[in-house]
Formats: C-alpha cells, structure tokens, sequence
C-alpha cells in the first residue's frame, strides 16, 4: 500500500477543510514563485521526466501535450482549458478534487498557464456538479482576494484570469473538441482532427485541454520533483491515481493509491471486497464503463495501469471500477450501458447515432431472451462497424463494452437466446423501428 | 440521441428582470469581445432559474436578441443539452440515475417510490403540479449509488424508505437535507478507512 506521506490529495477525504489556509497548512501555494522562476522549459521537462499521462481516460502524456503549445506568443492569445465534465459512469474523482481540493487544481492551473503561455483558463465542470463548482468558485475568489491569481499572480509575474463554465448535461462535451464546440456556445459536437486544439482551438487560438486530475497533481510532482513521481508505480505507468470503486463491493470508495496496484488488492483491502465473497465476482469494468470488462479469472492478476489493462483488450481510462457480481445479470448491466451510450451520443455521425440505438436495443432484446441465434454475431458486426468510423472516440467508447461482453460472455449470451431466425419464424421484432421514438411522448 | 419538444403551451413574453440581468452582465464579460456567444449556456440557466425550473421559447428568442446570435443557434443549444427544461417540471425536478453503477446497487427501488408518491411517468407532474421525476443517466456519484438529484443537490446512498421520505418532504414543499443517507461526509470507504488515518484521527 502506498505510504500516506507520498498521497498528493492529503484532502481526499475533507478531514481538515478545503479553505485556503489550511490547504495553504498542506504545501499548497507555497513558494509557487520558485517553481515559476525556473522557467517554462523546466517545468515541461520536469513533467515529461515524471512521465505523467493524462487522468481522463486517454492516458497521453502530459509534458509532451504541453510541449506541443507554440513556443512564442504571437497574434492570438493562448488558452488553457480545464476538463472537468466527468460524466463516464463509475467515476466520480475530479468531483472531489473540485470540492475538498480546489486549491491543488487552481496553483496547477496557473503553474500549467505560465508553462503553455495562457492568461485565461477555463475550468468546464459538468452542470450536474453545480454545487461542487460553487465551492471551486469560492476558492477562486478566496485566491484572488489573497493575490495569487490576476495580475501579477502569486508574485509570479503571470497574469492569470480563471472562469467557470457550466455544462449542461452533454457526456459528449468530455471529448475535448466538443468541449471547445461547447465552450464557444455551440452544440457539444466533436471536431474533426487534425487542427489539434493545441494550435486551433478555443476560438481558433491555440488551446492546451487536461483533466482536473492531471492539473491537480503538477504542483506537487514540481515541488517534489520528477524523479520521486517515477519512482512510483511502474515505467510508463508512474505515479498515483485517484480510484473510484463502485458497485457490488462492501464498501464503495474513492481512494488514491499507487500505479499498478494489483486490482484484487484495491477491492479486498480498500472497498472491503466483493459482496458475498470474492468467488462471487463475476466481472469488473476497469475504467468506466466505456472499457471492455474483464471476467473473474483475469481479475485475480490484473495491475491497474495503462499498459497492464491493455494487454487484457481493455484500458485503465479514468480507473472508475465498476465491480459486478454473480447476483446481477450481466447481459442486462450492458444493455443499461449500451442505453447510456444511445442516450448520449451527439447524432454528427451516423454509425454512432444510429448504431448505438441499435446495440442497445439488441441487447435489451438479448437479456429477455428474445433474440435469434443468428443476431449474437450480428451485434458484434454491428460494433465493428461504429468503431473507427466516427469523428471521435465516442463511436469505440460504446462499442468497446458490448465486444467485452461478447468477447468473454458470449456462451451465456448464447444459451439464453436460441430462437430460430425470424424470416422463418416470422417474430414481430421490429429492429429496425427507433423504438424510443415511439414510446416515449414526453420524453 | 435524446428527443427533446418544448412545451406546448408557451408564454407570450419573456424577459430577465433585474437580478438576472445582472447576472447575465457578469457572465458575458468573463468572455472575450465578439465572443459572447459563449455565454448561451449560463443564460439559458438563468432564464431556467428566474422562470420556474423551465425556459419557454420566448426566452430563448430573448437570449438570442441579448447576445446577437441567431434564434435557431440558441435553440439548437437548448435542445441539446438535456439539462435545460423545456416544459414544466414543478418547483423540485428529480433526477434518479439509473446508469449500471447505481442500477446494480438498486436504483430501480428508488424509481418505484418516485412512480408511488410523484407520478406513475417520468416527466408528468405531480398532482398539485410541485414536482416531476424522470431517470438520468450518470449524474457521477457512483461510490455512493444508488442516488438522485433534487433541483441543484445531490442525495446519496438512498434506498427505497429514506428516498420515499425525502419525496413526501418535497411533496410538503419543504428542501430536505443533501448530501449522503447514511451519514458519509465524503467518498471514504466506511468503517473501513485504511489510508490518511492520521489525518482522520487527529
């Protein structure tokens, strides 16, 4: 387990108050000057040599994210932006950050400005969080009654304004691209890439986009250097992660912890395991729900980071575990997620709107039973065909969880739907009718 | 995609009063010049806050006028997002998540109390027209599921009695207490801390 000395949000849990001065008592804010003073070129070093990859799911690193801003400012202004609409279900981190620990995300966002050459950062927050970001502006106003952020912020020479915006309720607006769409008061659709925001982005000026996890963690890797941050976890995989535990397990949490900690040791010890033991796992999702879940006896061994949770065709994406056990039907869970994904997606491109309407009704159709033989291979041609044919990675993101479930449950699926196909059988089953349309007048 | 109609009946008129324009004044400037379209989203939730939980028409075509965008770009912004109401939902819209982490820890109990005591279909008010329920997708409160969303506040680790109680407070026009039923200030694991206990215990 990780020593308590080397956790970054002391605050995880609000035992000593979110303010100013006591987050000022934990090494917030302190000396931010000095960090500044070293220059940009350190600061983007130092967290390229930390090898810090991005919290929000795609795990890109985030040195080199920052190393991609023009190095000299020229006509158009350079923004940051915060990324704080957290809406994969199974994950609820950077809601924490944004209450117990906002002074971490506010130093991060101006020690990240000063790196990318930015007087204006903007922090999006998903609107459900309103209260949360109530608290975030508080800080805000807490810092720049007390100087450190506006002119001359923190005695660091950078000017630095920060602004809340406010999403609306749009998973979509997660995606970078759609963020800037949804910031500049458009609909949250994604962009075609390339332009990157880091040259194109907000307003056509140059844009650096991060998870509030990821700003939340620079101060403290700069204070306490690189080479301590690599020292944890493994290569490549290096640092601490905040993990959200959901689902069937005795204790459902938020705790952060070590890189590639084994799986098995973050339910057992922290989320004081499976409910009904841990024979009664039947599968986990390992990083909210749009990563491919991981059945039982792949759990056993499985490290919690990038690189491990790929090798297993599935991904450590905001390592918001969802734990499921043998009470719950797994072919249901799914249809609820494939639901999610019908009910979110943005409609710019076909195969995402249209077939991820029919993933779930498929699947809805497979957990009553009501499905033909044939239609198990069907939905898994279905999958492949939204996959990569999407301007953004939504289209993967909903198709990845139903290859899961084929992938390792396929037999289960199988035995529970072995109707004869309907041309022969002529069953009035209309897939090819938007059904929701129809049912749902209020909707 | 989510389908979403504005209301059938819509006022005739709508415009910010005061306090709101206020508001609306403050939001624009935290934009650039020449970029006030930005602030479609924050006015479209002040025109929701000012005119009852909802945003009719008028209001867009107001918001339109405000910020120097065409009506359709407004409209298109509030049918969108599904956060913004296009028809009454009462004085407490409630939100139930039901996405895989909360529906597996029961969100569906919490859904039979909103049809018993609000309206047997989501999006219907209630009878003395104070209240509407519908279910959401992942409002991310997962470690504390299953949950549900009242107006701006969070309710937390519900079951079917504490979420009937908290329906029978609103239906009495009263707020209840946000935040977790079972006592949890934060997202620690109960009874079962095992990091930052120095913290916790000093």
């Amino acid at each position: 387990m990780l020593k308590d000395k080397d956790r970054i949000f002391q605050n995880l849990y609000n035992d000593k108050g979110s303010d100013l001065v006591a987050s000022q008592s934990r090494g917030d804010w302190v000396n931010t000057k000095e960090i500044t003073n070293k220059g940009r070129d350190w600061i983007i070093n130092e967290i390229k040599e930390s090898q810090l990859r991005g919290r929000g799911g795609a795990g890109f690193p985030t040195g080199l994210k920052w190393s991609f801003a023009p190095k000299e400012l020229g006509s158009r202004p350079h923004y940051l932006v915060i990324n704080g609409d957290e809406s994969e279900p199974g994950t609820c981190k950077d809601r924490d950050i944004l209450r117990f620990e906002p002074h971490k995300l506010i130093e991060g966002c101006l020690i990240a400005s000063y790196a990318v050459q930015a007087h204006v950062c903007y922090i999006y927050i998903r609107g459900e969080y309103f209260v949360d970001g109530q608290k975030l502006q508080d800080a805000i106003d807490e810092a720049y009654e007390k100087k450190l952020l506006g002119k001359n912020a923190a005695g660091t020479g950078w000017d630095l304004d920060i602004y809340i915006h406010y999403g609306a309720g749009a998973y979509i607006c997660g995606e970078e691209t759609a963020l800037l769409e949804s910031l500049e008061g458009k609909k949250g659709q994604p962009r075609l890439k390339p332009p990157f925001p880091a040259l194109i982005g907000l307003y056509g000026c140059p844009t650096i986009i991060n998870n509030v996890e990821t700003i939340a963690v620079v101060p403290t890797i700069l204070r306490r250097g690189a080479k301590w941050f690599a020292s944890l976890g493994r290569e490549k995989n290096t640092g601490t992660k905040i993990f959200c535990i959901s689902g069937n397990v005795n204790n459902p949490c938020n705790v952060e912890e070590e890189m590639s900690i084994p799986l098995k040791e973050l339910i057992e010890v922290h989320a004081g395991g499976v409910i009904g033991g841990w024979d009664n796992l039947q599968a986990v999702i390992p990083g909210g729900s749009s990563m491919p879940l991981i059945p039982k006896d792949r759990c056993e061994t499985l490290k919690m980071d990038f690189d491990a949770c790929v090798e297993e065709k599935s991904g450590l994406g905001t390592a918001g575990i969802v734990v499921i056990n043998k009470d719950q039907d797994i072919i249901k869970c799914m249809a609820r997620i494939a639901r999610f994904y019908k009910h979110e997606s943005c409609g710019q491109c076909t195969p995402c709107r249209e077939g991820s309407g029919w993933m779930w009704r498929m699947l809805e159709r497979m957990a009553k039973g009501d499905a033909t033989k044939d239609e198990v291979d069907m939905l898994g041609d279905v999958t492949t065909q939204i996959a990569g044919h999407t301007i953004c990675a939504f289209g993967e993101g909903s198709s990845w969880p139903v290859q899961g479930l084929l992938r390792h449950f396929k037999k289960e699926i199988q035995e529970r739907n072995n109707l004869d196909p309907i041309v022969q059988k002529k069953n009035n089953i209309p897939y090819l009718v938007d059904q929701h349309l129809l049912d749902k007048k209020n909707a | 995609m989510s389908l979403r109609k504005p209301a059938k009946d819509q006022p005739d008129s709508f415009e910010f009063n005061p306090s709101s324009l206020e508001a609306a004044n403050n939001i624009v400037a935290k934009y650039p010049k020449g970029k006030q379209q930005s602030a479609v989203m924050a006015l479209l939730y002040i025109a929701q806050r000012q005119n009852n939980n909802w945003i009719p028409l008028a209001a867009m075509k107001y918001i339109a006028k405000f910020l120097d965008m065409p009506y359709i770009k407004v409209y298109e912004v509030a049918t969108f997002y599904t956060m913004y109401n296009l028809s009454p939902v009462g004085k407490f819209f409630v939100q139930v998540c039901t996405t895989t982490p909360c529906m597996i820890r029961g969100a569906n109990k919490l859904v039979e109390a909103c049809k018993e005591k609000i309206s047997e279909n989501e999006c219907e008010l209630s009878s003395d027209k104070s209240c509407s329920w519908m279910e959401v997708e992942c409002l991310g409160a997962c470690v504390t599921a299953p949950m549900m969303q009242i107006n701006d506040d969070y309710y937390e680790d519900l079951d079917k009695e504490k979420t009937s109680e908290i329906l029978d407070k609103i239906l009495n026009g009263e707020t209840p207490k946000p935040g977790s039923y079972r006592g949890r200030i934060n997202n620690e694991p109960e009874n079962n801390r095992k990091t930052l206990t120095d913290l916790k215990n000093a």
